[in-house]
């Protein structure tokens, strides 16, 4: 189906996720509209992975509303496959699939569940690497990559099968400063791409540069949103003014 | 408080959960029942049900077939004592890198192949009427615990092969990280690898001991009179095969709780380690 031009990409309204006793998102609303890229800031427990997990339908929501092209996908009727088949998640862990070449990890989604063809699922797979300068690590196994490759793979993993959306979380946390430079480095082709992106990071310089709009949440809640020249170089929140704080103390900003 | 949509998604959900129960419960019923009206109207049927449960016959062998089961269980706990030891000596001895161990990785390693090739009524034959043969004054002559010993010789070798699965399966990152916190090549491996290889071999060890369970009545063949061979006297005396459906029945009580109980345990410590989530 097309979305109207008006329709936002995703949109939640008052979701609300606990695990056990503990509220970990507290009634959040975002709009991300197309061509649009939305950063999530905040602590690690703030409930940024919380919230990627359950636009990607990972968690099941307590309440609220989650819309994917203007459908409630939390609705039990929609199927979580076909919703995912169109939203392409990258995680802080990588989670490549160790016992496949770089190829085979890349190619699976595309083939088993799109129907496309080996030879045009490799060729396809083969310029993206290409375009991200793997194209020679095509036929290794991850575990023989670097952390910054493993990611890039992964990314181009979840890209191959050309997703509506992509989020991406905490995609860098793992790795070291060079190595999140050419992760990044990606990230900011795809925007350039138009690519509609909802990203939680603790990167605040790359945040500043990527973002659209940036949320900074706290306790379940997003308690600051706005450009990132409002939300990163002028808070207003005193809690957003700590974490920036804190973050800049860290050596980040 | 919920939110209307959310009410509506919760009875949506509950519709479909009943729906899926609703068709589990048909189409068990179809097929579980068609299978029953299959047996039960069969022309046999009758006479089946006399050859094979006659209650009042099973309830006169009960307790002397029980007795013989009692020899059953005698030879799977000491043969577990012994697959155990065996079995972990040997798969440590395959694994590991150690060059003064060379020529107990080769002896492992044949240990293994010999064992895991020969049929295990070969070896009972082999160890319970080969070795007393040898005459050695100090080697046991009862036939349970030459049997005990031929079938832990057997059995040893293949639970060997699933542990050292299970340690190869362990990726060498985790090696590493215990490595590089000081820990000596025996300490990773006991403090690391082990826990997590042993954790994860559980389902085929848990299979191997279900089939220990009914490989001990081949202790019979030394002239061991166990559960099985119990009821094959009977059956003998009688010609009516209920004493065997009596000792099946024994060896049931045994292994189905025992698989449960370990589901129940693996789910759990599973639910424990993993994050939740839906995928």
């Amino acid at each position: 189906m097309s979305a109207t031009p008006a329709t936002p990409v995703l949109e939640l309204r008052s979701v609300r996720k606990s695990f056990g006793t503990e509220l970990v998102l507290r009634d959040v609303d975002l709009v991300v509209a197309e061509h649009t890229v939305t950063v999530l800031i905040g602590s690690s427990g703030s409930g940024k992975s919380t919230l990627l997990r359950c636009v990607n339908q990972l968690e099941q929501i307590d309440d609220g509303v989650v819309l994917f092209d203007g459908i409630d996908i939390a609705d039990p009727r929609v199927s979580h496959d076909d919703v995912r088949k169109r939203i392409g998640i990258v995680f802080q862990a990588f989670n490549l699939f160790p016992h496949m070449t770089v190829l085979d990890n890349i190619t699976l989604a595309p083939r088993r569940v799109h129907g496309v063809g080996r030879a045009e699922a490799e060729a396809r797979a083969l310029e993206l690497l290409e375009r991200f300068t793997l194209a020679d690590k095509a036929s290794q196994y991850p575990d023989r990559l670097s952390g910054g490759q493993q990611q890039r793979v992964a990314i181009v993993r979840a890209l191959t099968v050309s997703p509506r959306l992509m989020l991406f979380d905490e995609v860098t946390s793992a790795l070291d400063p060079v190595l999140v430079n050419e992760v990044l480095a990606v990230v900011r082709d795809l925007r350039v791409d138009g690519m509609t992106m909802v990203i939680a990071t603790h990167e605040m310089g790359f945040a500043t540069q990527v973002a659209d709009e940036v949320c900074f949440l706290s306790g379940g809640v997003i308690v600051e949103r706005g450009t990132p020249e409002q939300v990163i170089r002028e808070p207003r929140d005193p809690r957003t003014r700590e974490f920036l704080r804190r973050v800049h103390e860290a050596g980040r900003l | 408080m919920p939110s209307a949509i959310e009410l509506e998604r919760r009875a949506i959900r509950k519709r479909l959960d009943r729906r899926r129960i609703a068709v589990a419960a048909a189409s068990s019923i179809v097929v579980i029942g068609g299978l029953v009206a299959i047996v039960v109207t069969s022309p046999g049927w009758p006479t089946f049900q006399q050859t094979f449960f006659d209650w009042g016959y099973a309830r006169e062998v009960l307790p002397g077939i029980a007795e013989g089961f009692k020899v059953d269980l005698v030879v799977v706990f000491f043969s577990t004592i012994l697959i155990a030891a065996m079995a972990m000596a040997i798969a440590l001895l395959r694994t590991t890198r150690a060059a003064a161990f060379a020529p107990f990785r080769i002896l492992a390693t044949l240990y293994v192949d010999l064992f895991r090739g020969i049929p295990l009524l070969l070896v009972l034959y082999l160890i319970g009427f080969g070795l007393p043969a040898l005459g050695i004054s100090w080697l046991p002559t009862n036939p349970a615990v030459l049997g005990t010993i031929a079938i832990s010789v057997t059995y040893s070798a293949y639970v060997a092969e699933v542990i050292r699965s299970g340690i190869l399966s362990i990726h060498p990152s985790q090696r590493a990280a215990a490595r590089s916190l000081g820990l000596t090549q025996s300490q990773t491996m006991r403090h690391v690898v082990l826990p997590q290889a042993l954790r994860r071999v559980v389902p085929p060890l848990l299979n191997d001991f279900v089939s220990l369970l009914k490989d001990v009545s081949l202790v019979s063949v030394l002239g061991v009179v166990e559960g099985v061979r119990r009821a094959q006297i009977y059956n003998a005396e009688s010609f009516n095969y209920t004493p065997y459906v009596v000792a099946a029945i024994l060896f049931l009580i045994l292994t189905i709780p025992l698989t449960r109980f370990t589901d129940h345990v693996l789910a759990r410590s599973i639910a424990r380690q993993n994050a939740q989530g839906n995928a």
